[in-house]
């Protein structure tokens, strides 16, 4: 691969290559469609990139912030600094319309607004029935909830609003 | 900036020991889904104990007598991993054995309830980055609080088993609550309203040991000092296993 300086990458390219960069939990989502990724910064031959942690205690962070300078690595960047920013806490509202598709279609609930503390009627991502309940508000990772659907029985994992 | 210094330990040595406790109960759960539960809380206190001690060993010149053996630099593990005993300032609750589900679950609840109190008032810290870890970390109590909350509720008015194992986990916990809200040296500076604290958390724990057909203890002894480092005999073998690992084979990674 071409190696580029600094100048010649413009932020959307940059955050366009981190598309291919994708959450080890949940391997449909990307980084940009979770909304982790906040800030990118150019000093002098120093490339920064923000990042905040989706719940405290995510074991995902440390692979992803080591996959990002793997990847940004490949494009020729020499120096690269990885910030995780606290302020203002991650929320699901950053995520992208397209990542709730994503995860829908790979049969995890989006995060609803009309759920945002977890009850009985999270559309089933499978057959679409509303007629569901929720079995555990805490699920498979920190992000999730534990729902079953009455109509078709399967379980399903729901991304839960933070 | 040294009070500032043990603060921090303190908020972050109150959720490192309580994740250590519950994850005592990963593959032990009464049933699949609790176990995760429980997990999941152990994953978010470590996380938050994280995020302090990280922001504890950026405050902290170096070296330091807090950087464990020799002239290392203090990070978040060798603040986790290489202080004594007596320097851990977690409160006594936190440290108690998970006992049974009801001691296990009284405990999540009265600390989270405290917990979730004190990160409001936190949320607005003079300190940007307390506030900032505050501001993340409260989004996840509210699950916590949420859940064991339901769960006492659930065991108190239960069954007549499930109502007599949360009377001997109260006999058992309340002493340690007392402290809670008899601010260390190290707290005095810290902006939390210690008198607002107790009164939200008594009124909270009412309504919620009524719902739950318990009552709070009139008059207990209260027992005190965790935050000063003076420990019940639990935290040792705490720290004996938390620190194993890295106590045997220093600096050791996987």
């Amino acid at each position: 691969m071409m190696v580029m300086t600094t100048h010649e990458i413009d932020k959307k390219t940059l955050y366009a290559f981190l598309e291919n960069i994708k959450d080890p939990e949940v391997p449909v989502l990307s980084i940009i469609d979770l909304g982790i990724v906040r800030d990118i910064k150019w000093y002098d031959d120093e490339l920064e990139i923000i990042i905040t942690s989706t719940y405290s205690g995510c074991p995902a962070m440390d692979m992803i912030a080591t996959e990002i300078r793997t990847q940004l690595t490949t494009l020729g960047y020499k120096k690269i600094k990885i910030t995780q920013s606290l302020t203002p806490p991650w929320t699901t509202d950053w995520m992208s319309e397209a990542g709730k598709r994503k995860l829908q279609e790979y049969g995890i609930a989006p995060p609803d607004k009309r759920f945002s503390i977890p009850k009985d009627g999270v559309e089933c991502p499978l057959c679409h029935s509303q007629n569901t309940r929720l079995v555990s508000e805490f699920g498979s990772t920190a992000c999730k909830a534990l729902f079953q659907c009455n109509d078709c029985k399967e379980p399903f994992d729901y991304f839960k609003c933070h | 900036m040294s009070a500032l210094i043990d603060y921090t330990i303190h908020l972050a040595d109150n959720s490192l020991i309580l994740g250590q406790r519950n994850s005592e109960w990963c593959g032990h759960g009464p049933v699949l889904e609790q176990d995760i539960a429980i997990t999941n809380i152990s994953l978010d206190l470590i996380g938050q104990a994280r995020n302090f001690y990280q922001y504890a060993a950026s405050l902290t010149p170096s070296p330091s007598p807090l950087s464990g053996e020799g002239s290392n630099p203090v990070t978040e593990d060798t603040l986790a991993y290489l202080r004594k005993e007596r320097e851990y300032k977690n409160c006594l609750l936190v440290e108690q054995p998970n006992g049974d589900w009801a001691q296990t679950i009284l405990r999540q609840y009265l600390f989270s309830q405290y917990q979730f109190l004190l990160l409001q008032q936190l949320q607005n810290n003079n300190d940007e980055q307390i506030a900032a870890i505050a501001t993340k970390s409260l989004k996840e109590v509210a699950y916590h609080l949420r859940w064991s909350r339901e769960w006492v509720i659930r065991l108190g008015d239960g069954t007549e088993e499930s109502h007599t194992r949360m009377l001997k986990a109260i006999d058992e916990l309340w002493r340690y609550t007392g402290e809670l809200f008899m601010p260390a040296d190290y707290e005095k500076e810290s902006g939390v309203d210690f008198g607002e604290l107790k009164n939200d958390w008594i009124s909270k724990v009412n309504g919620v040991f009524t719902e739950a057909t318990l009552s709070v203890p009139d008059k207990t002894y209260m027992q005190s000092g965790g935050k000063e480092g003076k420990h019940t005999e639990h935290l040792g073998y705490i720290l004996t296993e938390l620190q194993f690992m890295q106590r045997t084979y220093p600096g050791c990674e996987w």
